[in-house]
């Protein structure tokens, strides 16, 4: 009998809420990964064919730096999601994604997402108003990070 | 002074003319008995005081080397520990430049303790988050060490701390010795990091939704007032209702004695009203850009 990922999709709080038959459909496009520590999810430049719903681990994104170390943006832990650029033409890579410690994810298929999403409008705007709520945050995140609310102060 | 550890119901007491009730003092010469690096430009002052000194979490002594100056300096130490008071300070000014470039064996002019402090007793009972981001740690850290004594009183009690960078992390030997209780919840994070960093890497507001808060968590939050700000909604968005939120407001204190004026944000006085708010008491007046 061929297994279900629908449990592990219905645990994950980006689905949290979610109508069941639309979970049941996605759990079509759900694949579990494990990841060691160091090994990379995706990286910049790639084909960008799957997102990864992280339900144990770290995965830092980085962007790699001629003579230097890789810096780290961000990093994702339990319950996140990690990659829109499936979402989006070109569909690649903006950044490397490399699992910090050993990493349990849910990998979704892109094309396989997209196609569902095609098929079926009330999806796909439930999923769109889902990526979109996880995009505003990480921008909002990215702002605050911008400021660098830290390097300002003044003599009290 | 106007001091509480419990929440007033009625909200900070705005100021009023002639409202002249602060405790002004000549400060007094504390020795300074040891100097600690915590981070490129934060250094620890450990200083004996002159006579018996107490003072409850949150509040802030105000530091002055004649000739140079005064500033407001949070105390950073545990309450519950006598002898010893320590002052965490950022080099950012000439004043605050000359306290760290102190030695052991000089001494500062001190007076205090100021200020309204941390509301331990509101949050009894329920979960307990401290929030803080950068050199906002040192002026809450007092309210964890006295959550850990009477850690029976809380349900769970959880730091959430950022900074810019790894090298910024103040007081990162005790985190070791916090994460290795197993009833306080230690989450650290960084704005930027390299690959030598193994931590989280992202704004502290982003530590909020997988920290499992909710109606019952009393949120204690300090540091700049735009990661307040931030940190705000993301606990609002988390279920923390408004009246659990505390934070530490900072604004140019001059005399700490509600004499001078010049800490004024809305109708309060810092030094006097605060610095630790309740959030719905000064909500209003935190997105007034005047102020």
């Amino acid at each position: 009998m061929k297994q279900t990922h629908e449990p592990l999709l219905r645990a994950h709080k980006f689905f949290a809420n979610m109508a069941p038959e639309h979970v049941s459909l996605l759990a079509g496009c759900a694949a579990t990964a494990t990841f060691p520590p160091g090994a990379f999810l995706f990286r910049e430049g790639e084909p960008a064919d799957a997102c990864y719903l992280i339900r144990f681990g770290r995965v830092a994104l980085e962007v790699p730096a001629p003579g230097r170390d890789a810096l780290t943006v961000q990093t994702l832990t339990e319950g996140d999601v990690a990659g829109f650029s499936w979402l989006l033409e070109p569909h690649r890579w903006e950044f490397d994604g490399q699992a910090s410690e050993r990493v349990l994810a849910i990998r979704m298929d892109g094309a396989c997402l997209r196609d569902k999403c095609e098929q079926d409008p009330i999806l796909g705007y439930e999923l769109m108003r889902r990526f979109s709520n996880l995009a505003v945050a990480r921008l909002q995140a990215t702002r605050l990070q911008l400021l660098d609310v830290y390097g300002h102060v003044h003599d009290r | 002074m106007y001091t509480t550890a419990e929440p007033d119901p009625a909200g900070p007491r705005p100021a009023g003319p002639g409202d002249v009730t602060g405790d002004w003092a000549e400060p007094r010469p504390w020795l300074v008995t040891a100097v600690r690096d915590e981070a490129p430009d934060v250094v620890t002052l450990s200083c004996t005081p002159p006579a018996r000194f107490r003072f409850e979490p949150g509040q802030f002594n105000m530091l002055s080397l004649p000739g140079i100056g005064e500033v407001p300096i949070s105390i950073s130490g545990d309450p519950a520990a006598g002898g010893q008071v320590l002052h965490t300070i950022r080099d950012v000014g000439p004043v605050t430049r000359a306290l760290c470039n102190l030695r052991p064996g000089q001494r500062a002019g001190v007076r205090g303790p100021y200020g309204t402090s941390w509301p331990l007793a509101a949050a009894a009972g329920g979960d307990l988050v401290i929030v803080a981001g950068g050199v906002g740690l040192p002026p809450i850290r007092p309210a964890l060490y006295q959550a850990l004594h009477d850690r029976d009183r809380f349900g769970r009690v959880m730091l959430l701390y950022g900074a810019r960078t790894p090298l910024d992390l103040l007081f990162t030997e005790e985190f070791g010795m916090w994460r290795a209780r197993d009833d306080v919840d230690v989450r650290v994070t960084v704005d930027t990091a390299g690959r030598q960093w193994h931590g989280n890497v992202g704004v502290v507001p982003a530590l909020i939704p997988g920290a499992g808060l909710g109606p019952e968590t009393t949120a204690f939050v300090v540091g700049p007032e735009i990661m307040m700000r931030f940190t705000i909604r993301a606990l609002l968005v988390a279920g923390v209702p408004p009246g659990r939120i505390y934070l530490s407001m900072e604004r140019n204190m001059h005399c700490a004695a509600a004499l001078c004026g010049h800490c004024q944000f809305g109708p309060f006085l810092v030094c006097r009203d605060g610095p630790v708010f309740r959030y719905p008491d000064v909500a209003r007046w935190l997105t007034i850009r005047e102020l």
